[in-house]
């Protein structure tokens, strides 16, 4: 019964939607809200889930005292402070007058969020900028012509996309600036090959789904 | 850490400390001061093209902080660049200008933080026009982080122009309806009624009880959508649910990243345009007269290209240099 209430679910619910995507008349239409409703329920508990999942590894890494466990810690201790003021200030904003939410600018919550999170969160993505020049420097040649074809078009693209790529060609007739280049790269090319790995993708989702739906494929219920 | 390392981290927490609070604002440099950054910035580059010729490739932190320079000095520089307009931002724009005043126009807030120095400046444009033209915005995200980002967009918003301030209110001008977990189907929900899915606003407001949602039910009441996208769930799926099945029009603010991925959408017409990245938002604060920090970002982005595709060219130089060499 372990798997076989499982794989019962997805085929009833998957059949329901297949079936209220081509005739979204009553009752199917009926039955996909029913389903959406529970979907938003189930995603809402699942980031539960995957804070519980987190505390869960932190904590055994640090009892097992595993490699950088002193990061477990740190986890730990700024998922506490986060939740902990998030709880006060929205505990105060409920029965201040007038209400606010524990989010609002101004309040503790908000001040982490800007000052610490933000911050910190944009300097991990703006360490991909160091990392590219280097990798452009020490490892981006042309060795071969898929290599060479690669390059060009990345050239064009980045002086292309930002003011100073129409300064450089500026001498040139306006249809052959550098930014109209990094227009055609980004509509032709890049658009053919987007398409053709949207086109693979999706071809791959409706068979796997289609296994899904009719219990073919079962490794989503892992092994127990 | 070693002794070396915790000498430039405190070297670094000082220049931070100088910059921020000893040296007077504004810190501008004029044209001629820019020039000749620009013209040392060049002998460096030249200087590390011949030691690359002998041979002797330069380190990972000398590359690093060459980046750090060039994308750190331009915010001093007063230098203005035509910031060249692209067809899907353009659409965009010209999409919204179509929209007469009161049409309510659906704003999607699908990023977090690490995504904000690309989103939040075509946000804070995006809220600066709509409000400006008496667009009706209503707010939501697929992010948890998103809602927070409008309301930081619409506080950046309020606070360059404060006549919007006075003029725009809550509940009727804009609404944020908040975070709804459930990614693609929160949207294919929202298809049938967005109320199902939003019973109240950020603020526990019931939805009933905000007039701007008075007669909104479902996408059929939105005029038009603006989806700010840093990955998944965000511009595929409201392209793939929101505009195939429900015929909503939606353009899209993307990272750079995410942005050649849209594409496909936009020459199919599915999307009706794209603002991609710092450039985008550039372009977009261009069009609407109403330059912000993209415009102010784009130079920096401008040198850090210019630096990589520099290094590029060095690096390959050199290599093909020591190919003939070896022949």
């Amino acid at each position: 019964m372990k798997r076989e209430i499982p794989v019962a679910i997805t085929f009833i619910v998957g059949t329901a939607y297949l079936i209220a995507y081509f005739i979204p008349h009553e009752p199917f239409n009926y039955f996909e809200n029913w389903f959406n409703d529970w979907f938003a329920v189930i995603a809402a508990f699942a980031i539960w889930l995957g804070v519980l999942n987190l505390i869960k590894i932190s904590t055994i890494k640090i009892v097992r005292k595993s490699p950088d466990w002193p990061y477990s810690v740190l986890i730990i201790v700024s998922f506490i402070i986060i939740v902990f003021f998030g709880f006060y200030e929205g505990y105060r904003g409920l029965y201040a007058n007038p209400h606010y939410s524990f989010r609002d600018p101004g309040t503790s919550f908000d001040w982490l969020y800007v000052n610490v999170y933000t911050p910190l969160s944009a300097t991990m993505f703006a360490l991909l900028a160091f990392f590219v020049a280097s990798a452009s420097y020490r490892a981006f040649r042309a060795r071969n012509f898929e290599a060479t074809l690669l390059l060009l078009a990345a050239f064009l693209v980045m002086l292309g996309r930002v003011p100073v790529g129409d300064i450089l060609t500026s001498w040139l007739p306006h249809q052959y600036q550098l930014s109209q280049w990094a227009n055609w790269i980004m509509h032709v090319p890049n658009t053919a090959g987007q398409r053709a790995i949207m086109i693979g993708i999706a071809l791959g989702l409706v068979s796997t789904s289609l296994r899904i739906i009719l219990g073919l494929e079962r490794s989503y219920l892992g092994n127990d | 850490m070693k002794k070396k390392e915790v000498v430039i981290v405190s070297l670094l927490i000082i220049f931070a400390f100088v910059l921020k609070y000893l040296i007077p604002k504004p810190v501008e440099f004029s044209y001629t001061v820019s020039m000749i950054v620009i013209i040392l910035l060049g002998l460096v580059f030249v200087y590390i093209l011949i030691r690359t010729l002998q041979g002797q490739l330069i380190g990972r932190r000398v590359v690093f902080l060459l980046v750090g320079i060039s994308l750190s000095l331009p915010f001093f520089m007063k230098l203005t660049l035509n910031i060249p307009v692209s067809p899907e931002v353009r659409s965009v724009y010209d999409a919204l200008q179509k929209l007469p005043p009161g049409s309510k126009v659906l704003a999607a807030f699908d990023y977090d933080p690490p995504s904000a120095p690309e989103l939040q400046p075509m946000a804070v444009a995006f809220m600066k026009y709509a409000f400006d033209r008496g667009l009706k915005v209503i707010i939501m995200g697929l992010w948890p982080q998103g809602p927070q980002q409008a309301d930081q967009a619409i506080q950046s918003a309020f606070k360059a122009e404060p006549s919007l301030k006075k003029k725009i209110k809550y509940g009727r001008d804009y609404v944020n309806l908040g975070f709804q977990a459930g990614n693609e189907f929160v949207i294919l929900r929202m298809g049938e009624s967005f109320k199902a899915m939003f019973p109240s606003d950020l603020y526990n407001t019931p939805y009933d009880s905000i007039p701007l949602l008075n007669n909104v039910s479902n996408f059929s009441n939105i005029d038009f959508c603006m989806d700010f996208s840093a990955g998944k769930p965000g511009t595929a799926e409201w392209v793939q649910i929101a505009v195939d099945r429900f015929k909503l029009p939606v353009a899209a603010g993307n990272t750079a990243v995410q942005a050649p991925m849209v594409y496909p959408y936009l020459n199919s017409h599915q999307l009706v345009g794209l603002l991609g990245g710092m450039s985008g938002g550039a372009a977009f604060e261009k069009l609407t007269k109403k330059p912000g920090k993209a415009t102010t970002y784009i130079l920096s982005q401008s040198f850090a290209h210019v630096v990589v595709v520099i290094f590029i060219i060095i690096g390959n130089v050199a290599y093909f240099s020591r190919k003939k060499e070896k022949k």
